[in-house]
């Protein structure tokens, strides 16, 4: 279970970036990253799951685990992949309110995507807001079945 | 190789002196969108700073400097493209709305149930989409000419496809995608031969080929002048006089009118009546400062320039292990486009981007030529004028970095 804050995960994954100096130490940990992460079944690699807006392709599943949100998920691009696997580490396992309310300074901290993250060029706001999107739907269902 | 002309060159394009991510940049994504040159950017201020007015009806000294200017480009336009007559030049926002002001006007008066509309397997999304939206209201029905192994279309399936059903065949000169030329003169000979009308899309060619409507024969030609050199949001589309004449008119206001009651409006001479509203007259007046740049180093020279960058770039890539050039046309403007087995084109896009380089990947507005090819994207570096042999050493250099960070 994950027990830390999303604040305290950002910080760690800032902490990490400042190691680097360069920006090709800063991207092949980033690729690592990517690589770490545990591969998506292909069952779910499918335009149901597929986020759209990315130039390349990401897969997202979310399930939903006592007020908790888990999720897990793909791409065919490294380097997106190594974004998305920084997004899971920050917000899956995190209560629906958490994920809704994390404003992920984080990724303007690590310096690397200060103009990117601006653009659909990467997809990383499509990935964010549908992850934020699962957190929203889990929420109003909860409300729902709590009237 | 950097000579003094190309010094000379370089040294009018002030962008290209910025540093991108703490290297010097080197652009390689003039099929998007050209840079311009110092020129070009002095005329829009002179036109700001001296001359603003808006033209055609006022009698002040101001609207009467901007008007001739305006008007002024309209005839470098004719001259650029060898039109016959200069009210066969519209101005438009660029080549979408060319193609988009043919469907909605010629299109929709001409094209009936049953109908057939021709274009190629390697549109852009603009020289297929309005023809969808055209088919689809009119219960017409969209062919599409398919394309070879190497990039090229399929001749003999054209000639297949022609039939006296065919209305209009609306076909790409230069893919943006592959760079690919085709031969429109061949293909507009063949479809007049049935009564089709053809459109040519010059958004790609108009920068690198010489271009001679009256020679081609082609009906309609749109082209947007952002491609070269140019501001963005200036377009233009030709069109034969008595078809333009025949045609129903676009949008409606002002320019484009003669008298207006509230019973009846008539409508303005050839090539207001296409004009509705203020026009874009500061980049409309630029186009023209745009094509004196062109015209001062000559399409001869450009494309010798630029052949010599293909070539280059062609045989540099190509010793790269693992790397495939999709589109192998014999005839090709100076445009690579390329994928990797195992690495996404996007993630190269990225660790090129962080070395200063910028280039297109994607699928360039062109998804069922992605498709047809069986891939996502690709990485398309594209040149212009301004490019030199080093750049592309530093690109290679660049892309071997990006697969040994990728692999």
């Amino acid at each position: 279970m994950n027990q830390k804050s999303i604040a305290e995960i950002e910080k760690e994954i800032i902490s990490d970036f400042s190691m680097f100096d360069n920006w090709e130490d800063k991207y092949e940990y980033l690729i690592d990253l990517g690589k770490q992460l545990p591969p998506l079944s292909e069952a779910y690699k499918t335009t149901d799951y597929k986020i759209k807006g990315c130039q390349s392709s990401v897969w997202l599943l979310a399930t939903y685990r006592d007020g908790k949100v888990f999720f897990e998920a793909d791409s065919d691009a490294m380097i997106v992949k190594g974004l998305v696997s920084m997004l899971i580490k920050v917000l899956s396992g995190q209560p629906t309110k958490a994920i809704l309310e994390a404003k992920l300074e984080f990724i303007k901290e690590i310096g690397m995507f200060s103009h990117l993250a601006q653009t659909r060029s990467n997809g990383l706001l499509a990935m964010i807001k549908q992850m934020k999107n699962y957190a929203l739907a889990y929420q109003s269902i909860d409300a729902l079945e709590k009237k | 190789m950097k000579t003094p002309e190309n010094n000379a060159i370089r040294a009018q394009f002030p962008i290209l002196s910025r540093q991108v991510n703490g290297k010097n940049l080197i652009y390689f994504d003039n099929a998007a969108t050209s840079q311009k040159p110092q020129s070009v950017i002095d005329a829009l201020s002179d036109y700001y700073s001296r001359y603003n007015a808006n033209i055609h009806r006022g009698i002040h000294t101001l609207a009467e400097e901007a008007t001739l200017a305006y008007e002024a480009s309209r005839h470098a336009v004719q001259e650029f493209i060898g039109a016959a007559m200069v009210e066969e030049i519209i101005f438009t926002r660029g080549t979408t709305e060319g193609i988009n002001l043919v469907a909605y006007t010629w299109g929709r008066k001409n094209i009936k149930a049953g109908d057939e509309i021709l274009i190629s397997g390697m549109e852009h999304h603009s020289n297929i989409v309005p023809w969808q939206i055209l088919c689809q209201e009119k219960n017409a029905v969209l062919k599409v000419i398919p394309v070879l192994d190497d990039g090229t279309l399929s001749m003999e399936q054209y000639r297949d496809l022609l039939h006296e059903r065919t209305k209009l065949v609306a076909i790409v000169q230069v893919s943006n995608a592959l760079g690919t030329v085709n031969p429109v003169k061949e293909i507009i000979s063949m479809a007049h031969q049935f009564g089709a009308k053809v459109l040519v899309d010059g958004a790609q060619s108009a920068v690198h080929l010489d271009i001679d409507v009256q020679d081609l024969d082609c009906d309609f030609f749109a082209f947007s002048g952002h491609k070269l050199y140019a501001p963005t949001g200036i377009g233009v589309l030709y069109g034969k006089k008595e078809l333009l004449e025949a045609m129903p008119v676009f949008q409606g206001g002002g320019e484009m009118i003669k008298e207006v009651s509230f019973e009846l409006t008539t409508y303005n001479d050839l090539p207001y009546k296409y004009e509705a509203g203020t026009p874009n007259i500061a980049d409309t007046i630029v186009l023209k400062t745009a094509l004196d740049f062109i015209k001062s180093i000559g399409k001869e020279q450009i494309r010798k320039h630029e052949n010599e960058l293909l070539d280059y770039a062609t045989s540099q890539l190509e010793s790269i292990p693992g790397l495939k050039i999709i589109g192998q046309a014999k005839e090709k403007v100076s445009l690579v486009s390329f994928v990797f087995e195992n690495i996404h084109p996007h993630d190269v896009g990225i660790i090129l981007d962080q070395q200063g380089i910028a280039l297109r990947t994607g699928h360039h507005c062109t998804q069922p030529l992605m498709k047809r090819f069986g891939i996502p994207g690709t990485i398309r570096a594209s040149f212009a004028i301004y490019n030199t042999k080093e750049e592309i050493d530093s690109l290679i250099a660049g892309i071997y970095k990006s697969i040994k960070m990728l692999s």
